[in-house]
C-alpha cells in the first residue's frame, strides 16, 4: 500500500487520534482519585501550618480530622450561614476568580453595598469558610483561608485568629508566580511569623487589620509587619488580602469578643457566670495572701 | 542438514551484537563529543528554568528519558507507517501524549516535586531534543538504535542539568538534594549564600563555564 497516498494519510492520522485520545482519557480517569487526594492533602497541610502545626502529607488527613474540629460558612454580612456545604469544600481562589474579585474592586469604598452585592453572589450568596481548630490545651483558633492578588499572580494564605477575636494566631502565605527572592518570599517564615500576636482591632474596637510596611514596621506596632524589600507589589497585596477578607469576618470575630466582654462586665440581668466566680475567687485568695 | 546450521551460524555472524562499537558510540558520544546542550545548543531554555536544586534537576532528566524513550522507540516501530507528509504532526502527537502521561503520572505520585516543576514538564513538547532526535534519528533507524540514541541523549542532557543544579543549589542556597550543607558556623563567620546563583542568568553562566571547560579538554571540539 502507498503510505503517501491521501486515502492512507487520512486512515493513519484518524486511527491516530483515536487511539492517542482513548488512551489519554483513560490515564486521566484512572489517575483522578490520586491526584485529587494530594490536593486535598495539600490544603489540610496548610491549614495546619497557619497554627503552627507542620504535618506530612500521609498523616495530613488524620491530624486534620483530630485538630480541625468544626468548619463553618459565613455568608457576606458576616454571620453564620446554615448550609449543608462544608468549608473545605469551598474553593476560595476559583470564587475570587469567577466574579469576586469584581465586587471587591468596585466596592472598594462603600462596604454596605459590598455586603450587598457578596450576598446575592452566585447561588445563595457567597461563602467564606472557616476553621475552627481546637488545640490540646483546650484553646481554640479560628483559621480563614484568603485569596489576593499578587505581581503576577495570584496569591492565597491562611491567616488563624485566636478564639478573642483579636489576636492574630498564625500565618502561611503561598503564591502561584511571584518573583523568586523577591515577592516569593511572602511562603516563607520569616515574613509569616511576625503576624503572631498582631491585633485587628484597635482599643476602641475599630478596625484595622495587619498590614506589611514599606521600611520595617516598628517594634510596638502592633498592626504592621516587615514588608520585603523589592517585593512592593506582592507586599502590598497580601496587605490588601488580609485586609478585604478579614474585614468580611469582621462582625464573626466581634461577637466572638462580645460574648467575652460580656462575661467581663457582668449587666444585672446576666447571672453571675462560673468562670468570674472562680477568678474573683482567685483574686481574693491572692489578696488574702498579700495582706 | 550441516550446511543449514553453518548458514544460520553466519547469519548470526553478521548480525549486529547489541552493544556493538557503533550502538555504544550512540550512548557515549551524546555525553561529550555532540552533547546536546554545551555542544548542539539545544534544551537550553529547561536548563536554565530547573537547575536551582538538584532533586529538580534530577526528576526533570528522569522525565525527558522516559519521554524521549518512549517517543523514539514508538516512531521508531511506525517508522515505516508514517506518512512522509504529516510525519511532523505525527511526532508531535506522540511526543505530547508522552508528556501529558508523565505530567499526569508526577502528579499523581510525586505531588511535591510536580509543583515545582510545574510548567516545565508540559514544556518538555518544546524541548528541541526530542523533535530532533525523532526527526534527526529515530525516523530512520531500527528501533534498538534509536533506544540508544535516546538514553545517550537523555543522558547528556540529564549531566549538565545536574552538573549546573549542583553547583547552583550548593552556592546559591548551601544545600544539596534539600540538607544544608555548609554548617551554620560558617554563616557565623560571615559566609553568605550567593544569591545570584538562584537567578536564572547564572544557569547561563555556569553553562558557559562548563562548556568552556569541555572544550579545553576535548580539542576536537574548536572551531576553527
Amino acid at each position: 500500500m502507498d503510505i503517501n497516498s491521501n486515502k492512507y494519510t487520512f486512515i493513519f492520522s484518524t486511527v491516530m487520534v483515536v487511539v492517542v485520545g482513548s488512551l489519554l482519557a483513560i490515564a486521566a480517569v484512572g489517575l483522578k482519585p490520586f491526584q485529587s487526594e494530594n490536593v486535598k492533602r495539600e490544603k489540610m497541610q496548610n491549614i495546619l501550618s497557619s497554627v503552627g502545626i507542620t504535618v506530612t502529607a500521609e498523616e495530613a488527613g488524620d491530624k486534620f480530622n483530630q485538630y480541625i474540629t468544626d468548619q463553618i460558612i459565613i455568608n457576606g454580612n458576616g454571620e453564620v450561614k446554615e448550609t449543608d456545604l462544608k468549608a473545605f469544600d469551598v474553593d476560595v481562589l476559583k470564587d475570587y476568580k469567577s466574579g469576586m474579585s469584581n465586587i471587591y474592586s468596585a466596592n472598594k469604598d462603600d462596604e454596605a453595598a459590598m455586603r450587598k452585592a457578596l450576598m446575592s453572589f452566585g447561588k445563595g450568596g457567597a461563602n467564606f469558610p472557616l476553621f475552627v481548630y481546637s488545640g490540646d490545651d483546650g484553646s481554640k483558633k479560628y483559621i480563614v483561608p484568603m485569596v489576593g492578588k499578587g505581581l503576577w499572580g495570584p496569591i492565597w494564605g491562611y491567616v488563624a485568629i485566636n478564639s478573642d477575636g483579636n489576636t492574630v494566631a498564625g500565618a502561611t502565605f503561598d503564591h502561584k508566580t511571584e518573583t523568586p527572592g523577591l515577592g516569593a518570599e511572602i511562603k516563607e517564615g520569616w515574613f509569616s511569623e511576625p503576624f503572631i500576636g498582631k491585633k485587628l482591632f484597635d482599643e476602641n474596637g475599630n478596625y484595622v487589620s495587619v498590614s506589611v510596611v514599606k521600611g520595617g514596621a516598628p517594634e510596638d506596632d502592633m498592626h504592621g509587619v516587615d514588608a520585603i524589600s523589592g517585593g512592593t507589589i506582592t507586599s502590598n497585596g497580601v496587605s490588601e488580602m488580609v485586609y478585604r477578607t478579614l474585614k468580611i469576618y469582621e462582625p464573626y470575630f466581634k461577637s466572638l469578643n462580645n460574648s467575652v466582654a460580656k462575661v467581663e462586665e457582668p449587666e444585672v440581668e446576666i447571672p453571675v457566670s462560673d468562670s468570674l466566680t472562680t477568678d474573683s475567687l482567685v483574686v481574693d485568695t491572692l489578696n488574702n495572701q498579700i495582706n | 542438514m550441516s550446511t543449514a546450521v553453518a548458514e544460520e551460524v553466519k547469519e548470526e555472524v553478521k548480525k549486529e551484537p547489541l552493544f556493538s562499537k557503533k550502538n555504544k558510540k550512540l550512548i557515549t558520544d551524546p555525553l561529550d563529543d555532540s552533547n546536546p546542550i554545551t555542544v548542539q545548543v539545544l534544551g537550553i531554555c529547561s536548563a536554565l528554568a530547573i537547575t536551582v536544586q538538584v532533586k529538580q534537576a534530577v526528576v526533570m532528566s528522569l522525565s525527558v528519558l522516559v519521554v524521549l524513550i518512549g517517543s523514539t522507540f514508538i516512531t521508531s516501530v511506525l517508522r515505516n507507517m508514517i506518512p512522509s507528509r504529516v510525519r511532523i504532526i505525527v511526532q508531535l502527537v506522540i511526543v505530547a501524549a508522552m508528556v501529558i502521561l508523565v505530567d499526569q503520572v508526577l502528579k499523581a505520585f510525586v505531588y511535591d516535586v510536580s509543583k515545582q516543576l510545574s510548567v516545565f514538564v508540559g514544556l518538555i513538547i518544546t524541548n528541541c531534543i526530542i523533535m530532533g532526535r525523532i526527526e534527526a534519528f529515530s525516523l530512520a533507524n531500527k528501533p534498538w538504535p534509536s533506544f540508544l540514541d535516546a538514553v545517550g541523549n537523555a543522558a547528556g542532557y540529564g549531566l549538565i542539568l545536574i552538573v549546573v543544579a549542583f553547583f547552583r543549589e550548593l552556592l546559591g542556597s548551601g544545600k544539596l538534594w534539600g540538607f544544608q550543607l555548609i554548617p551554620q558556623s560558617f554563616y557565623d563567620f560571615g559566609y553568605a549564600n550567593n544569591g545570584l546563583m538562584i537567578l536564572p542568568p547564572m544557569a547561563l553562566i555556569v553553562v558557559g563555564v562548563y562548556i568552556w571547560v569541555q572544550r579545553s579538554k576535548n580539542t576536537k571540539l574548536i572551531e576553527a
